[in-house]
């Protein structure tokens, strides 16, 4: 079992809660993990990403090499493009459908979303919708952990205990919304272009 | 024993902690800051009674963990690889004080600077002050080497200096911990005059010093972090040194790799092994996450070990960090690619944040400054060096801590004024402080502009040495009274900060505005904490 996933957003959008959330359901899952993270500069409002390897066997590399990445997990749309070099010739495509224009330039958003529908293996989910309905807006991020759940080779349970052990020191509420999102993301992938 | 997922920096600290480590002294900077703050977090270390704190700047750092050491007791300090600059005098003399208790230095590289203004690779300091130096090449590695570094710094009296870089300082994984250590009891120097540099005793240092190097080397050969891993395919030999060792293994089946490996990981650089693999093999590839430091010893300054390849022949790229396709080109492997990104993904350059003190104070010095010609602002080293960049265009330089002041006395020494200098709070009393006495000692006409937003807000917000002294420090320094002006940058009060700046900007001497607004970041988190609280109060 191996899974090279790019994590893709925008400081502050809140990668790294989904980076750690699978994370700990993988270390969890008795394998091993690697996780490069941005901090810094980069972090303010700037275009960050995770590279999260997850693997049965020993890991060697921090960073994932370019074209073997078997899923994009975006929390913006634009940004999942970016790092299409990386993604692998049948990898996946999870993305976040509402964009964060704090740039002048942003490109025309159909644009976006025609070229994310090149890639066979996508999904597209508007997670900041989805975690508003809930009363959550600030849980967008583990809408789109849910919807990368199925492709994960993980089972669920792990995810569960992942974000208990994650938002417990802030509450059993916290924690709810959290994990509510979280199912949220999943079912709807489950769902996706049935 | 416990295993815990650690990023690279957090394995450091850890290891400090359950090495018996007294005290850890540190300033903020990229990729080093999470070590300091891990251990000020650790309820561990606040049991054991760990000293942890933010020093001024790195050299005090440095210095107050080379007083632990005198003392007898064990000490860290942490720092980018720029800080080792600031660092640098206290750094190279500690190798000839040598150590006592043991001290290590922790230097935190940013190749393909990812966070800094140069890529300078700080092996090159230890080779320069003759210190052992270690350099991981993962988690685990970062964590053992903390226990090793200790030991030989006290079995050799040495500090010991550990080199890491960004890819695994803010890299995760899983780390496997050793047993705690307890601390050392305060016990001085057997030799009373080991620390005392007075030319007669330095001498007799430096000559003990030079001895040292071949137990340095010894340590190398044996101590199992440097290791000859052979191969069959003896056409060709692989020196890696630190993370570089990773990518090479990414790139076989297995992480099996058929030429014989020299895996480098301590220095100074063991000769034995590099002798061995310059004999068995008929080329040799360097490949190391930094500058060529093993390529150059190997190559000679005539450059006549001709079968030795890496970053001065183009086989690697001479600047930028490693990544595993950069070491397949290298080896000749076939390399991946995705697709190319397409034309419609724009640039998304880090920015002010919405809210940020910053973007308010230079809305107002770029009004103020409109009737000036360009090219007179004076800039540091901050989250305020994004004023740098559109829409703002509001500073001209940013070179290293403190030179805004310095900079800008300078050109106006010259005839250039009025000349502006823009640094924050904690950049300015790292290194601000001693660039405005020598303002006012020769009456220059500068306006320095302390951005002060309470914290060392780059790094992620981090106590600021300055909170509430700034004042007092101009004052201090001969600052005059009526030309210390503090101003709140908000939106709503830009018609009068404008008029303040001008008022100074005109006035012929030292003058210093202060636009004092808390960091939004640190003021959010603050807030966010308290309605933490409020919701678990409720709930129970």
């Amino acid at each position: 079992m191996k899974k090279d996933i790019i994590l893709a957003g925008v400081g502050g959008q809140g990668i790294l809660s989904i980076a750690a959330s699978i994370g700990l359901a993988a270390v969890d899952a008795g394998l091993h993990l690697k996780q490069a993270e941005v901090h810094g500069m980069s972090q303010r409002g700037g275009a960050v990403q995770s590279n999260l390897r997850l693997s049965d066997k020993n890991i060697a590399s921090d960073l994932i090499p370019y074209g073997q990445a078997d899923m994009i997990i975006s929390v913006e749309p634009m940004e999942s493009l970016r790092y299409l070099p990386w993604l692998a010739p049948q990898g996946w495509i999870i993305t976040n459908s509402t964009a964060f224009t704090n740039i002048p330039d942003y490109p025309d958003k159909e644009d976006i979303i025609s070229e994310i529908k090149k890639h066979k293996n996508h999904i597209i989910i508007d997670a900041d919708h989805i975690a508003k309905e809930i009363g959550s807006a600030r849980s967008a991020n583990m809408v789109i952990l849910g919807a990368a759940i199925p492709y994960l080779g993980l089972e669920h349970k792990y995810f569960e205990q992942a974000i208990k052990n994650l938002f417990g020191s802030k509450g059993e509420k916290v924690v709810e919304l959290n994990m509510e999102a979280m199912r949220a993301g999943e079912a709807f992938a489950r769902e996706y272009g049935k | 024993m416990q295993k815990m997922l650690l990023l690279g920096d957090e394995a450091i600290a850890q290891a400090a902690i359950d090495a018996g480590m007294s005290g850890m002294f540190a300033y903020p900077g990229t990729p080093s800051t999470e070590i300091n703050e891990y251990v000020q977090a650790s309820k561990q270390a606040r049991e054991q009674n760990i000293v942890a704190t933010w020093a001024a700047n790195e050299k005090t750092a440095m210095e107050a963990a080379l007083g632990v050491s005198y003392v007898g007791k064990r000490s860290m300090t942490c720092m980018k690889h720029v800080g080792l600059n600031v660092a640098a005098d206290a750094f190279v003399n500690s190798a000839m004080t040598g150590a006592n208790g043991g001290l290590l230095v922790v230097a935190a590289d940013d190749p393909s600077m990812h966070s800094s203004q140069n890529e300078q690779d700080s092996r090159f300091y230890g080779k320069f002050a003759m210190m052992p130096t270690l350099e991981p090449a993962n988690q685990q590695e970062a964590y053992d080497m903390v226990f090793y570094g200790f030991e030989l710094s006290e079995k050799l009296q040495t500090p010991v200096l550990i080199r890491i870089t960004t890819r695994l300082a803010h890299s995760r994984a899983g780390v496997v911990r050793k047993e705690v250590l307890k601390q050392n009891e305060i016990r001085l120097p057997s030799d009373p005059k080991q620390f005392i540099l007075l030319p007669a005793i330095a001498r007799n240092r430096y000559k003990m010093l030079l001895n040292n190097q071949d137990r340095f080397i010894e340590e190398s050969e044996s101590a199992g972090f440097n290791a000859y891993i052979d191969g069959d395919d003896k056409s060709l030999g692989i020196i890696a040194s630190g993370i570089a060792y990773n990518y090479l293994l990414e790139n076989y089946a297995d992480q099996k790799v058929p030429h014989p490996i020299l895996k480098i990981n301590q220095y100074p650089v063991p000769r034995t092994m590099l002798a061995k693999l310059e004999k068995e093999c008929d080329k040799i590839l360097v490949l190391e996450e930094g500058a060529p430091l093993i390529e150059e010893l190997l190559k000679g300054y005539l450059a006549k070990n001709l079968n030795v390849s890496g970053r001065l022949d183009g086989t690697v790229p001479r600047d930028g960090e490693l990544n595993p396709n950069i070491v397949a080109r290298a080896l000749g492997l076939s390399d991946s690619f995705g697709e190319a990104v397409p034309d419609i993904v724009k640039n998304r350059p880090p920015s002010l944040c919405a809210g940020c003190s910053h973007i308010d104070a230079y809305n107002a010095l770029n009004e103020a400054l409109e009737s000036y010609t360009k090219g007179r602002v004076f800039s540091d080293i901050g989250c305020y060096t994004l004023g740098a960049l559109s829409p703002f265009n509001a500073i001209n330089t940013c070179v290293d801590m403190g030179a805004s002041i310095t900079m800008a006395k300078g050109a106006s020494d010259v005839g250039f004024t009025p000349a502006v200098a823009v640094i924050g709070d904690s950049t300015f009393t790292h290194s601000g402080m001693t660039g405005l006495l020598d303002a006012v000692n020769d009456q220059a006409n500068i306006l320095v502009v302390i951005a002060d937003n309470s914290t060392t807000g780059m790094t992620g917000g981090q106590k600021s040495a300055a909170l509430g002294k700034i004042e007092d420090i101009c004052r201090g320094l001969g600052v005059e009274e009526d030309h210390i002006r503090v101003i709140k940058p908000l939106r709503k009060n830009h018609e009068e900060n404008v008029k303040v700046l001008l008022e100074e900007l005109a006035y012929e001497g030292v003058s210093v505005v202060i636009p004092r607004r808390e960091c939004i970041q640190t003021l959010n988190k603050r807030m966010r904490q308290k309605a933490t609280i409020k919701a678990l109060e409720t709930q129970n």
